[in-house]
């Protein structure tokens, strides 16, 4: 915290009162990420939040115009880093569309491990930072270790922990390794019975409660008018599930619940992640059970890579179009979509303007930690003092690095 | 998703002000002038058939160096029935556009980014600053003609030099 700024002096029986406004952040561990928060103060109370973001902004859209859409894929990595995953996925989503094609059936089930995975990832570190936020330590060390065994499944599928640029165009890049699926199914069961004991060591911790439950309630309609979507959205009792409601790759042929809850406070934010968790492992468990065998990237030499490498040395008609898609990439063909999945963080919409050219002429993203972010702004009750904002702005959860795109 | 749209009914109720664009196939569209925009979102919003809730995306985009350039995309939602439509909106020169904070709150920031990338200006916004560049910063990076690695100064060395005259802003 650097200098005082005064907006008012007040002098009233019992002295003088002053409003202040005080920086939290840009570096602050509570603000997750480079956001700068001036925050109007009286006293302890606070009268008025104005977010600073960009500090964090790197041009995706800008770079993405000069990029060719495989390129693409490593940019929307680096937006929402806990679940690249889901980032690829979305935006496979769209360029498929453009193109009119599908990923083949088992691409379909890995890609969407993979982004059940990466929720899982992201929602544990929410579940176990927003009580670090608020003083209970223990969590975060808990949530950590098993977040680290995603990261060892998504570098066992992927050979990167976290910019895993898994997808591609029309598939994924390549076939999950031997004996990944036994390991994603040991995964499942450690960490289901995991979960409870993470949900009892706070659920029933008076301190954690007393600093989350009536904090920063947001109703159904302000959630809403203030964009809210994902967990944030469904928290505050709207029960929309883009996975369930518009159902993309093989969702529609999984059991699962979306999880509701009412209040719409902090505590139900954190708690909607929580049982999210759990239906994400079922999904998994499902999506290992079903996927067939079977090819996991389309056969379009002027779309994908061959899947089999030797055809190379043999073939000069595939080494041409090998080499035009290194050189140049693929047209795809001119017009617009947009897409929006069910990312961690909420709708995650990709919105590509295509003029026929290997490159974009416009790629925009639909950030949802950009929107969820806005609600801080907002005046919502119960959120008076300044440790209230720190346990508001946990519990909605947002990735600078997709935020600041 | 969409099962039945009853796109003609935005039509016929705005007679001849909300144009289908039939040339989009991945959702329903329709293009609107920047005057009739408050009020097609308005009943977007609040027809009992409709329900239009969810303002999810505003994007501005820059047709360079076709004339007028700038064009506003808004994607609504509708939670209740699980539509989606986009509405297109080609700003005349200099680009002005109505605000639509007051019907949907979270319009606030993603005005405030089309301001700052494409120095599109909303009428009536309530707080129209700059989003994510610094606000000294001079110009709209999202512009088309506006160079990747940005202009020349002591801080960007790498940038490119700055035509005299041509460029505005």
């Amino acid at each position: 915290m650097t200098e005082v700024t005064v907006v008012q002096e007040t002098a009233t029986d019992s002295g003088l009162t002053r409003e202040v406004l005080m920086n939290l952040g840009p570096q602050h561990p509570s603000t997750h990420g480079v956001l700068r928060l001036l925050l109007q103060m009286d006293g302890e109370i606070v009268e008025r939040i104005e977010p600073h973001v960009g500090l964090l902004h790197r041009g995706t859209e800008k770079l993405a115009e000069g990029f060719t859409y495989t390129q693409i894929f490593p940019l929307t990595d680096r937006l929402d880093y806990l679940c690249p995953p889901s980032n690829n996925l979305g935006y496979a989503l769209a360029v498929e569309a453009l193109l009119g094609i599908e990923a083949p059936v088992r691409a379909q089930y890995i890609r969407v491990i993979m982004a059940e995975l990466s929720r899982i990832s992201g929602h544990l570190l929410i579940t176990g930072a927003l009580p670090l936020d608020v003083g209970a330590m223990t969590s975060l060390l808990y949530t950590m270790r098993d977040r680290e065994m995603v990261m060892d499944l998504m570098e066992m599928i992927s050979g990167v922990r976290m910019h895993t640029s898994f997808c591609r165009v029309g598939g994924v890049r390549e076939d999950l390794p031997e004996g990944c699926v036994e390991r994603i199914l040991e995964f499942c069961d450690i960490f289901s019975a995991r979960i409870s004991d993470y949900e009892r060591l706070l659920q029933n911790n008076r301190i954690f409660l007393a600093r989350v439950e009536n904090i920063g309630n947001i109703t159904g309609e302000d959630a809403i008018a203030l964009g809210l979507s994902g967990p944030n959205l469904r928290a505050s009792g709207v029960d929309w599930d883009i996975r369930r409601d518009a159902p993309y790759e093989i969702y529609d042929k999984l059991d699962f619940n979306v999880i509701v809850r009412q209040d719409g406070d902090c505590y139900d934010r954190w708690k909607c992640r929580v049982d999210e968790m759990r239906e994400s492992v079922a999904m998994i468990r499902q999506c290992v059970q079903q996927m067939p065998e079977g090819d996991f990237l389309i056969d379009d030499p002027k779309i994908a890579f061959p899947v089999n490498k030797d055809v190379l040395a043999h073939s000069m008609e595939t080494h041409i179009h090998h080499f035009e898609l290194s050189a140049y990439g693929f047209k795809v063909p001119a017009g617009e979509v947009y897409t929006a999945i069910e990312a961690p963080k909420g709708e995650l919409g990709y919105y590509i303007i295509s003029d026929g050219s290997e490159k974009p002429f416009r790629f925009k993203v639909r950030a949802p930690s950009f929107v969820n972010l806005q609600a801080l702004t907002e005046r919502t009750t119960n959120m008076k003092y300044l440790a209230d904002v720190i346990a508001m702005l946990g519990s909605l959860d947002p990735v600078m690095a997709e935020v600041d795109k | 998703m969409a099962t039945e749209f009853p796109l003609r009914r935005i039509v016929d109720h705005f007679d001849g002000k909300v144009v289908v664009d039939a040339a989009v196939t991945d959702m329903a569209c329709v293009t609107v002038k920047p005057a009739d925009l408050v009020e097609l979102c308005l009943f977007l919003r609040d027809d009992a058939v409709l329900k239009f809730n969810f303002m999810a995306d505003i994007c501005g985009v820059d047709f360079y160096p076709e004339m007028p350039r700038f064009e506003l995309v808004y994607h609504l939602y509708s939670i209740p029935f699980g539509w989606r439509i986009r509405i297109k909106c080609r700003l005349a020169d200099p680009p002005l556009a109505p605000t639509i904070t007051d019907i949907w709150t979270t319009a606030n920031w993603h005005e405030r980014e089309a301001f700052d990338m494409y120095g599109i200006v909303f009428e009536g916004h309530p707080d129209l600053r700059r989003i994510y560049m610094w606000k000294e910063f001079e110009g709209f990076p999202m512009r088309r003609d506006f160079p990747l690695r940005g202009y020349k100064d002591k801080y960007n060395p790498f940038g490119v030099e700055k035509k005299v005259e041509g460029e505005q802003q």
